[in-house]
């Protein structure tokens, strides 16, 4: 179970710009829940998801896992467990690595990074099983530089790389965004089936209302800061991309705009 | 005629090679790191300046070399702990240790020190009583070469290991790196160690093939290095082999440059001009400033 509470965050405090965007926020995620999380541009989506990793500093309120206080524990010390996918295609891979050298990579993830050797040729033929799964022919690609492959391959990969190693959650920061509606159709299908096949609690957040209403099982939207929708299990199921459409308009009408 | 021009050759491959093993260090920070490593004005010399001092109180020339590899590696983590743990930019971090090794440097060596008639890794009995004297002059060259071919295998070998990925995967994209719940900042501190080690050996070294340590032979060894790197992997970026003997190559036409500038007519108190000149030259010729200044834009 992943747990925020009491979250307080300002953003340049002290300052005339200084400004509230979480107020004792609490939220709590059950194991082998899949959030979809929705909201305008500033509601605090992604600065969730930072809190949640370890990105951003707080100003006061705890972060737990299993209730354990992870609060203070550091960024790269979080990602044991969690594994994310970022917007930018380019976050999640090596670009000058080859493929075969990022699945390494990848693979190793918890596991010492000693002076034995980068890549464990016994496991080539399991990353191409894995490559193939994608179906874009990655797997006859093992040793081509991943910056020469197009943001959807490297997306692709990022997904598969951040889901390699045992993991418990996985946070997907619109990881469809910046890619061609065909393509990000595709990572999403990969992405329901790898968070299904290894059971994973998921939080993504998407500007894709029909993702968020299709994939997942709680349905999460944040306006300023705060959960106005929260929906799981049978009320999430019935919900239509209409009802949070509306939603929306509602509180574009609250703001002025 | 012949004659001279294998001794022109051989020099400047002697040259050349001294100032490879400093290439493949800047090599590790300025291409793998993408970390503009200032300190290496400082490790060279810190190098020489403790194989000296350590061949002068009777320590064995290539146990030397090693305190050398070591020194400058202790300095180059120091530059990594100034960047990572207080923050300061890269190259301020490479700009404070630089300027403190400077004195450090004059401490440790008490100002221009001169080892002529001790053994060296280059002079010494064994090969006098080994080599005959019609091959002494390959015996520098010969030496040199063994010694870049094991520094470069042993880079070649790091970087193929686990944590030789690791710090390729730091300067290609370090959100990759604490995504693999390993700290950035500890990748960064070994490779600007490594690389600093390698600055120092190549002192040591240095200072060992001319005989004497002076305070001045770290001034610009970042720029000789820096150029060493960007000539080998310009000139050679679709070559089959690897970055490692690019930079090598790199150096050794550096110091090709160099030594036609000065038969030109250059003097030897031009070296500095004429280093500048060069760089410039190879910079703009090889178009890698201006994309590095773009992306980081």
């Amino acid at each position: 179970m992943l747990e925020l509470q009491n979250i307080n965050k300002y953003y340049n405090p002290g300052t005339v710009n200084e400004m509230c965007l979480f107020h004792d926020f609490s939220v709590k995620i059950q194991d082998g829940e899949f959030v979809s999380v929705v909201g305008s541009n500033g509601s605090g989506k992604t600065s969730m998801l930072n809190i949640i990793c370890g990105s951003i500093p707080l100003d006061s309120g705890n972060v737990l896992i299993h209730h354990e206080d992870i609060t203070n524990m550091p960024e790269f010390k979080r990602q044991r467990k969690i594994g994310r996918v970022y917007q930018n295609p380019s976050m999640g891979t090596c670009p000058n690595m080859t493929i075969l050298e990022n699945m390494s990579l990848a693979d190793n993830k918890g596991k010492s990074f000693n002076l034995l050797r980068g890549t464990n040729k016994k496991r080539i033929e399991f990353y191409r099983d894995n490559l193939r799964t994608l179906n874009l022919g990655l797997e006859d690609k093992m040793n081509v530089p991943v910056g020469s492959l197009s943001g959807g391959q490297r997306q692709a990969m990022a997904l598969l790389m951040s889901t390699m190693t045992p993991i418990e959650f996985l946070i997907l920061d619109e990881h469809t965004a910046a890619l061609d509606p065909k393509t990000a159709e595709l990572i999403m299908e990969l992405t329901n089936k790898i968070v299904t096949e290894k059971k994973l609690t998921t939080i993504m957040v998407t500007h894709n209302l029909r993702y968020a209403v299709e994939y997942g099982n709680r349905l999460i939207m944040m306006h300023q800061g705060k959960a106005i929708i929260d929906e799981a299990g049978d009320k999430k199921k019935s919900m239509r991309i209409d009802d949070i459409l509306s939603k929306f308009n509602e509180i574009s009408i609250e703001c002025g705009n | 005629m012949l004659e001279i021009i294998i001794e022109i050759i051989i020099s400047i491959l002697e040259e050349g090679f001294v100032y490879a093993i400093l290439a493949l260090g800047v090599y590790i920070t300025y291409k793998i790191l993408d970390f503009p490593d200032l300190s290496v004005d400082g490790t060279f010399p810190l190098g020489g300046a403790v194989a000296v001092m350590l061949i002068l109180a009777g320590v064995n020339p290539i146990a030397a070399l090693f305190v050398s590899f070591l020194s400058g590696a202790i300095a180059g983590m120091i530059t990594g702990i100034i960047h990572v743990k207080f923050k300061v930019r890269d190259l301020l971090s490479g700009i404070i240790v630089m300027t403190a090794l400077y004195s450090i440097n004059l401490r440790i060596a008490g100002g221009n020190v001169s080892i002529f008639s001790k053994q060296t890794i280059f002079e010494n009995k064994l090969f006098d009583r080994l080599i005959p004297d019609t091959l002494d002059g390959y015996i520098k060259v010969t030496i040199l070469f063994v010694i870049i071919i094991f520094m470069k295998l042993l880079l070649d070998g790091y970087l193929n290991t686990k944590s030789g990925y690791l710090l390729r995967a730091v300067g290609d994209n370090e959100h990759l790196v604490t995504s693999l719940a390993k700290d950035k900042g500890l990748v960064k501190i070994i490779g600007l160690s490594i690389a600093n080690g390698f600055a120092g050996l190549a002192g040591g070294i240095y200072s060992q093939k001319s005989g004497f340590f002076e305070i001045s032979t770290g001034t610009g060894a970042i720029v000789i290095g820096l150029a060493s790197v960007i000539i080998g992997t310009n000139i050679f970026r679709k070559a089959r082999f690897k970055p490692t003997t690019a930079v090598i190559l790199g150096a050794v036409i550096y110091k090709a440059c160099v030594w036609i500038a000065i038969a030109l007519g250059m003097e030897s108190r031009d070296m500095k001009l004429i280093t500048a000149t060069l760089f410039l030259v190879i910079l703009v010729l090889s178009n890698d400033r201006r994309r590095r200044v773009k992306t980081n834009a």
